[in-house]
């Protein structure tokens, strides 16, 4: 008995070091980082920000200028309210003084230039994907768009969420940051397509449903759920979903937000448009070639008609 | 007095079903409404991307359903239509009517400007895709995601 104690305790301490190190921020090694002191290229990064959607959440809202990344837009969740911070030039405000490693760690990694670990409502379970190049040219894009003034208000969220910490054994549960490996037995066009929606469209960041830990369902990836905002049903794009669409059908509805039967897209799918129809038709097309070959996968049943 | 009473209980529960009926026959009027402007539009749609030949008889009619349902459906959505029958309207709609209402007039305007200016396919190429912008503008705000 005397001697059980002693033990089980040592054992509890190393199993919390354990914990807490397994949660702790990870930040991006050198090797990682290799490319990212390049000078970006303005141009892609702003095909980079298009088609990563940024302008979604971080512009400020009650305004149309999608270049004024103020932040403050709540999202309304199960897990509490995000406040959108603001991204704009700013240098206390937004993310002017940030470097390009501040981003790629924020973007890859979801950690904050603090170290602190960033809330997955800031999708970087898809933006881990994105390429070191794509970040560093995003940089550049946005420290050309304005200053914004104003810090944005915390998150308010529930216990144990509001917790950040907690962030971290999310992450060891659902946060994959291998990069893309181009697929050589496919096209060019649906490689491309693939890392457009997978890396930085985060198309199914939204299609897909999520387990109570806020978690995407692998297994049902892009065969989508209920809206994380309650605001309706995200439909499945898979095949089980598009089947009888085309690939102009899809490249259509990303440029102008028709649907073959010339319905409309509403709530946040309509400012998807947005970004979506500012990308080169190219890129477009390259992400209906690479939607319209989802297998079909049956999604979670609807809830009953009310 | 208690047979006072079950009359004006069943009263109550017989207009309230009434008024529930009513309120699902307003949601399903104006989903119709919604459809018929989809089908309008889809004609117009094909021939912009050039599926489909121009025809301006065909154009002009749908540009005349625009206009006219702009006119009836901001009388569609009165208090009390909030939710049932599978409605995907947002809550926003009633709590900022006034920009809901402005936006269905600018659509109807929009539509009516069009119908005076579109007289062959290169005015029909210019002028139609500004028309029907209006249509994701208006679902951003205030219609929900569906399958």
């Amino acid at each position: 008995m005397k001697r059980f104690f002693p033990d089980f305790f040592l054992l509890l301490m190393a199993g919390l070091v354990a914990v807490w190190w397994l949660t702790r921020p990870a930040t991006l090694t050198a090797t990682e980082a290799v490319g990212l002191d390049h000078t970006g290229d303005i141009s892609n990064g702003g095909i980079v920000f298009n088609a990563g959607g940024c302008a979604s959440c971080h512009m400020t809202p009650g305004q149309t200028d999608r270049k004024k990344m103020g932040g403050g837009l709540a999202l309304k969740t199960d897990f509490g309210t995000f406040i959108v911070p603001n991204i704009s030039s700013h240098r206390t405000d937004g993310i002017g003084a940030w470097s390009a490693m501040d981003l790629a760690n924020a973007m890859q990694r979801g950690v904050s230039p603090k170290g602190e670990h960033y809330y997955p409502a800031f999708p970087y379970t898809t933006y881990a994907h994105a390429s070191i190049d794509d970040i560093r040219d995003l940089m550049a894009y946005l420290r050309t768009l304005p200053a914004v003034e104003g810090k944005t208000a915390g998150h308010d969220l529930k216990f144990p969420f509001s917790m950040r910490r907690f962030v971290g054994v999310w992450k060891a549960l659902f946060l994959n940051t291998s990069p893309i490996v181009e697929n050589p037995a496919e096209s060019e066009a649906w490689n491309r397509g693939r890392y457009l929606s997978d890396a930085l469209g985060h198309c199914a960041e939204c299609h897909s449903p999520r387990n109570l830990l806020g978690g995407i369902v692998q297994a049902q990836r892009y065969a989508g759920g209920p809206d994380a905002e309650g605001r309706g049903w995200v439909p499945n794009i898979t095949a089980k979903g598009l089947g009888s669409w085309s690939k102009a059908d899809v490249a259509e509805l990303l440029a102008s937000g028709f649907t073959p039967d010339f319905d409309s897209v509403g709530s946040s799918m309509a400012d998807v448009v947005k970004n979506m129809a500012a990308l080169p038709k190219s890129d477009r097309d390259a992400m209906a070639e690479y939607l319209k070959s989802l297998p079909a996968v049956d999604g979670p049943p609807k809830p009953a008609k009310k | 007095m208690i047979r006072g009473m079950f009359v004006a209980a069943a009263l109550v529960v017989g207009l309230s079903s009434v008024a529930a009926l009513a309120q699902n026959a307003t949601i399903a009027e104006r989903q119709q409404l919604m459809k018929g402007l989809s089908q309008a539009g889809r004609a117009p749609g094909a021939m912009l991307k050039g599926e489909q030949a121009f025809d301006l008889a065909a154009v002009q009619t749908s540009l005349k359903t625009f206009a006219d349902t702009a006119k009836k459906a901001p009388t569609l959505f009165p208090v009390g239509t909030e939710t049932g029958n599978e409605t995907a309207a947002l809550p926003k709609i009633w709590s900022d009517k006034a920009d809901f209402d402005a936006k269905w007039a600018k659509f109807g305007a929009d539509a009516e400007a069009a119908q005076a200016s579109i007289k062959d396919e290169a005015t029909f190429k210019a002028n139609f895709p500004g028309v029907v912008r209006a249509c994701g503008g208006c679902h951003e705000s205030y219609r929900a995601k569906k399958n």
